[in-house]
């Protein structure tokens, strides 16, 4: 199978994403989005590691991942407080940082 | 360590003590503050006892290597002009502590912070007339914006944070300028002789009229600001409205002399030749700020902004004699900062306290004084005669060298300015008349004279006014040897009597 | 020129600094003084006249170029080629000042114990009259220009507090400032001579200069000469400076009498005849001062003529009388000496009449008002017949004092020769018929006629320490003349100060024509006076007069032209700098400030708060650098 088609998949895979959190309002999805963007690079960075020949792409992979992990804390943690005293997670509700 | 050292470092310990005192205790900040001012400039007197008037060059030096990488070093060092500023700078602190001993009041944080900030402060003014590196200067001329900037804003009275904010605006634009400057001084420094912001290292640079021209306005532009030359003055009669009677004297008195002062350091040692080629720009505008200065004096209506704007006139005097480029003209600049220091701190405090009693600084507000508040209207008086440099009183020796010592170069120049003459009279004599002499006006009559701190407060800026005076020798023995030097190594050599050579 | 030797003396420092401490002294001690500041100040001023007479029998005693004598107090400024001693020089010229200073001081310090006895200041008065007489001291003792420019400030300081002294009343306060400023306008012009000296000679004592003053050049010694009158036109009240002595009488009359009559205003007189090497050698400015001093005396003479208030009327006198010193001294050698002449004999009488002045106001309830006196002299005998033979003298009744001095000016005015001449000799002239017709008006309407006083007066004889300084003046102004006349005296006397060289001139008319001339002007105007005011004097100013009549009670109208064309404009001046200041200047700065926080305002829309929108904006930047990338590469 060629290489390519796995590159292809990344970009579909980013581009529903970024689609995603561009269009959503649930905090929620909005944050699934955002790990499937991040998974998609990873699975480049995968791909060129094998084009390439050499370990420098899973080791950033393995970095994003960890990244993405810390991410997925705290961003749910503030989710979660926002829900808490809101009873919504939609991010439109919480445009505080404009005023 | 060196003396000049530990003289800088004697305050920040004061400020150190003050902070660990408790948030209430004003009154103890207030004495500790007063202490170390008063143990500070009496260090700073015996330092001085020790300064060889007839040696060259800079003494008590110290360096210490600090950003290697940049060739940055940690270097201080006073000639005779630095040491009387620095003289100036401790003896109006402890002043100003003491004549405005409730001033804190009404501000936005506690005593505590006031009196940290005033220490603060006062390191600064100390660390920025003792550098000899470059850098170092810049990073006093620069950080000293902060203490002022909460100084004027958390503690002044009416628009006191629209005046800060304008203050801080204003010398952050010239200071940025004085970066780019200096940066471009290093460059060529690295290229030439290495990596350095030694000052005599960077007087040695060869380079071309253009850029010499360029790096000289950036300085040339930020000192104006500060000093404050018209047109970029308009900050300081807002700043000196708005702060506390105290913090202008510093504003006024000290802060505002590193500009004249980075004038004669930095633009005539750095750059002498694009120094000549701009002397007769820069004149001019040091003449209409004289004749500009008095003018908006006479039209003001409120005494701190009229006090605000004969500074403007007399710093007018003070750019016209060090740009003259004579040995009188330079000695009466630096003799001027001293005396202008020590009048405007008089001015300043008198009014404060008049201000402070009255309730109102409008001029209309007053009237009869002279018979409700002797003392006080006697101290204004004599304040308000050395601000119209009566002879005898110390701004007159000043005066009449710088304009001596200009006419001999452009008389034009020392006779439109000697016109600031006469409207002095009338920006000192017009308030005097209002607020001292007629009859008591209503709201003057049950007001209180000086009491005990405020006479011992202002007793020795009046016995400095008229021992200067009269006997100006020991300001003028340290300050002729840094004017002579100056003159000789921008390239001039004062005019000749002109008699014989023309004969009739 | 003969070598003259200068004597060292460390005494001379004690003119100055006793008033001066003393001074210092009863208002740094405020009311504790109260009780006995008087006596301290009337005893300083009175050891200073007994100090200054035996300097003077010390100087008889030594021969004619040993006279003058100099102390080095201290180096007060130096830099670089600026070197200024804090230096005094007592030569034949100041020694004739200072004796004029504390004598007639002394006189006039007993007078106020009594004049100011009711005051609750007079502590300070008298702190003040001592100020005045240190400083007068400096002036006339500096042996620099520099030392005397502080000695002229320092009178004017003094003049200025004692002009004010009763500034509850705010139109005194504004007397007192407009003196100031006039002088000032006046120190302006001593400034620029002492800058204009320091260019030139390269030193500013009077030594100095004249060493080297023949050999400058013409532009530079009229342009010094030049602004020494205009600083002389300042401090002496001549044209077109004149105006702030008439208000400036505002202050108590001792300072009338001591400091706008006999000494201060006589200061500027004394800096020509001090300069003479500068003037001798710049003809040019020698014309301009006969010039001013010619306008001047008549200026005066005319205000004089319509004054009702008795002390603008002598003030308006004294103007004019300094205008024959002025212009005396304007003719150079041959005028030096007549115009201290008649500056020591104006001394006394002049100084006298004011006392007398003060008598009468003193008896009548200050009241000032001439038309509001007459008949006077019955209630006050010594005041009139003092008041009298100053009167005489002043109008050059032979042989009293102004007779010698007055003569010899006009003398010399017609010695010019030419038209010149004619023309300034004619004026003098002129001026002693206008002067004994104001004289005799201002004696008449005082003290003879009808009394027109209302009947809360109740005119009476001053005490006895009021009167006696005012015999002695009189005695001064009965002899002096004769006394400095007789066998040349003081011209002989003041030679080596004023006449190194010795002069010569044509007589262009004969002294006996000349006395002759003068009488009969004098003659003519008290006859003009005694036929006008023989009859009753209305109580109130007659309003169908002459114009000119009009525009001298106005003091010719100097007020009004300074109003219109420096007042008002120079106000107008500062009302538009004032709003150029803040709408242009600041507005300059306000705009750019503006436009920062308008820009700011605007960018502000972009940020929605909407996440999406962020997301959106991230997504298109990236995909704009991508953009960029990919078409800088390829």
């Amino acid at each position: 199978m060629d290489i390519s088609y796995y590159l292809y998949l990344s970009a579909i895979l980013f581009t529903i994403g970024a689609v995603g959190v561009v269009i959503r309002r649930n905090a929620i999805v909005m944050f699934m989005c955002i790990e499937l963007m991040l998974n998609a690079a990873n699975l480049s960075f995968v791909t060129f590691a094998r084009i390439n020949g050499n370990l420098e792409g899973q080791m950033v992979a393995f970095f994003t991942m960890v990244v993405a992990a810390c991410e997925v804390v705290v961003g749910l943690a503030i989710i979660v407080m926002i829900y808490r005293s809101r009873r919504s997670a939609s991010v439109d509700d919480a445009s505080l940082l404009r005023r | 360590m060196s003396t000049l050292t530990i003289l800088g470092i004697l305050p920040l310990i004061g400020a150190l003590i003050v902070a660990t005192l408790g948030k209430s205790d004003a009154r103890r900040a207030k004495l500790v503050a007063f202490a170390t001012s008063i143990i500070t400039a009496l260090y700073a007197i015996v330092v001085a006892i020790g300064f060889q008037i007839d040696r060259p060059g800079f003494q008590f030096v110290e360096s210490r290597e600090w950003i290697p990488a940049f060739g940055i070093t940690y270097g201080v060092g006073v000639d005779g002009l630095s040491l009387v500023m620095i003289l100036l700078a401790v003896i109006l602190v402890p002043i100003v502590i003491l004549a405005g001993w409730d001033e804190a009041e009404g501000g936005r944080w506690s005593a505590k912070t006031f009196y940290i900030l005033i220490l603060i402060l006062e390191t600064m003014m100390i660390g920025v007339f003792a550098a000899t590196d470059l850098f170092l200067f810049y990073v006093f001329f620069e950080a000293m914006l902060i203490p002022v900037y909460f100084l004027i804003g958390g503690y002044g009275s009416g628009e006191r944070i629209q005046a800060a904010v304008k203050f801080l605006l204003y010398s952050l634009f010239g200071g940025l300028l004085m970066l780019a400057s200096m940066i471009g001084l290093y460059v060529m420094a690295n290229d030439q002789i290495g990596k350095t912001f030694d000052i005599s290292a960077l007087s040695r640079l060869e380079m071309s009229s253009t850029t010499e021209h360029l790096l000289f306005l950036g300085f040339f532009i930020a000192f104006a600001i500060k000093a404050p030359l018209w047109p970029v003055h308009t900050w300081l009669p807002d700043a000196a409205k708005s702060a506390t009677p105290g913090t202008s004297v510093l504003l006024l008195g000290v802060l505002d002399k590193v500009g004249t002062f980075g004038m004669i350091r930095y633009c005539l040692e750095l750059f002498p030749n694009a120094s000549k080629t701009f002397t007769p720009f820069i004149i001019t505008l040091a003449v209409i700020s004289i004749i500009y200065g008095a003018f908006l004096a006479i039209g003001q209506k409120e005494i701190k902004r009229l006090i605000a704007f004969t500074s403007i006139s007399h710093f007018g005097f003070i750019v016209m004699g060090i740009f003259a480029m004579t040995t009188q003209g330079h000695s009466g600049s630096a003799l001027y900062m001293v005396n202008h220091g020590f009048s405007t701190a008089a001015l300043f405090l008198v009014a404060g306290w008049m201000i402070k009693r009255r309730g109102s600084s409008l001029i209309a507000d007053f009237g009869g004084l002279q018979r409700v508040t002797p003392v006080m209207a006697w101290s204004f008086f004599i304040a308000g005669l050395s601000g119209l440099a009566l002879p005898g009183l110390s701004s007159f020796v000043s005066e009449i060298l710088v304009l001596v010592g200009t006419y001999t170069r452009y008389p034009v120049a020392a006779v439109i300015g000697g016109i600031g003459i006469i409207l002095a009279a009338l920006y000192i004599l017009i308030p005097v008349q209002r607020t001292l002499h007629g009859p008591t006006a209503p709201g003057n009559e049950n007001l209180a004279d000086l009491n005990l701190r405020e006479k011992i407060a202002i007793a020795p800026v009046i016995a400095l006014i008229v021992l200067l005076g009269f006997y100006p020798k020991p300001a003028l023995d340290l300050i002729n040897p840094v004017a002579e030097t100056t003159i000789a190594k921008s390239g001039f050599t004062d005019p000749a009597p002109t008699v014989g050579s023309e004969r009739r | 020129m003969e070598s003259a030797m200068t004597l060292t003396s460390n005494t001379l420092v004690y003119f100055v600094a006793l008033p001066l401490l003393s001074s210092a002294l009863l208002l740094l001690l405020g009311r504790r003084a109260d009780r006995w500041g008087h006596v301290l100040a009337t005893t300083v001023a009175g050891a200073t006249f007994v100090f200054g007479l035996i300097e003077l029998f010390a100087m008889v005693g030594r021969d004619e170029y040993s006279r003058a004598v100099h102390q080095k107090v201290f180096t007060w400024i130096s830099v670089g080629s600026f070197q200024v001693d804090a230096a005094l020089l007592l030569d034949q010229l100041s020694i004739c000042f200072v004796l004029l200073i504390t004598g007639v001081g002394t006189l006039i310090h007993i007078y106020s114990i009594a004049y100011m006895a009711d005051d609750p200041d007079r502590r300070r008065f008298f702190a003040y009259l001592n100020l005045f007489i240190a400083a007068m001291l400096l002036l006339v003792l500096g042996d620099s220009f520099l030392n005397l420019y502080v000695g002229w400030e320092g009178v004017g300081l003094a003049s200025y507090l004692l002009i004010g002294f009763w500034n509850k009343k705010a139109e005194y306060a504004t007397a007192a400032k407009k003196a100031f400023v006039a002088n000032r306008v006046g120190d302006l012009g001593l400034s620029i001579a002492i800058m204009i000296a320091f260019a030139v000679f390269g030193t500013v004592t009077f030594k100095g200069i004249e060493e080297q003053a023949e050999s400058a050049s013409q532009a530079a010694m009229v342009a010094i000469g030049l602004m020494l009158l205009l600083a002389a036109a300042g401090k002496s009240a001549q044209f077109p400076l004149q105006s702030w002595l008439g208000d400036a009488m505002a202050g108590p009359t001792p300072v009338s009498a001591l400091i706008h009559a006999a000494t201060m205003v006589t200061a500027g007189v004394y800096l020509i005849v001090r300069s003479n090497f500068i003037f001798d050698n710049a003809p040019t400015a020698q014309f301009v001062v006969v010039l001013v001093g010619a306008i001047t005396l008549i200026f005066g003479a005319l205000i004089g003529m319509a004054k009702d208030d008795i002390k603008k009327a002598l003030a308006a006198s004294t103007m004019s009388q300094i205008g024959y010193m002025v212009l005396a001294a304007g003719l150079g050698p041959i005028g030096y000496a007549f115009a201290i002449m008649h500056l020591l004999t104006h001394g006394f009488f002049k100084a006298g009449m004011f006392l007398g002045a003060g008598s009468v106001m003193h008896g009548m309830n200050d009241e000032v008002n001439m038309r509001r006196y007459g008949g006077l002299a019955r209630y006050m005998p010594i005041t009139m017949v003092t008041f009298g033979l100053g009167y005489l003298a002043i109008i050059g009744v032979p042989p009293f004092a102004g007779f010698y001095s007055k003569d010899k000016i006009i003398e010399a005015a017609f010695n010019l020769g030419g038209t010149k001449g004619i023309i300034f000799g004619s004026l003098t002239l002129l001026g002693a018929v206008i002067t004994a017709f104001y004289m005799t008006r201002v004696f008449m309407m005082t003290f003879l006629g009808k009394k027109r006083w209302s009947d809360g007066a109740h005119p009476h004889e001053s005490p006895f320490l009021m009167w006696a300084p005012m015999v002695l003046l009189a005695v001064g102004s009965v002899a002096s003349g004769f006394l400095l006349y007789s066998g040349k005296r003081l011209e002989y006397w003041l030679k080596p100060v004023v006449d190194k060289h010795g002069h010569s001139h044509e007589e262009f008319l004969s002294h006996t024509t000349v006395t002759t001339l003068a009488l009969s002007a004098v003659a003519i105007g008290v006859a003009i006076a005694i036929m006008k005011y023989r009859g009753d004097v209305p109580t109130t100013a007659p309003e169908n007069v002459s114009p000119l009549t009009k525009a001298a009670r106005r003091d010719l109208l100097q007020d009004d032209f300074n109003e219109a064309v420096l007042m008002r404009p120079g106000q107008a001046l500062t009302k538009v700098l004032v709003a150029t200041d803040e709408k242009v200047i600041d507005g300059a700065v306000r705009v750019v400030a503006g436009a920062a926080v308008g820009s700011a305002r605007g960018l502000r829309t972009i940020q929605s708060g909407y996440v999406r929108n962020y997301a959106l904006l991230i997504l298109l930047g990236v995909a704009v650098l991508i953009a960029a990338v990919w078409v800088i590469t390829a």
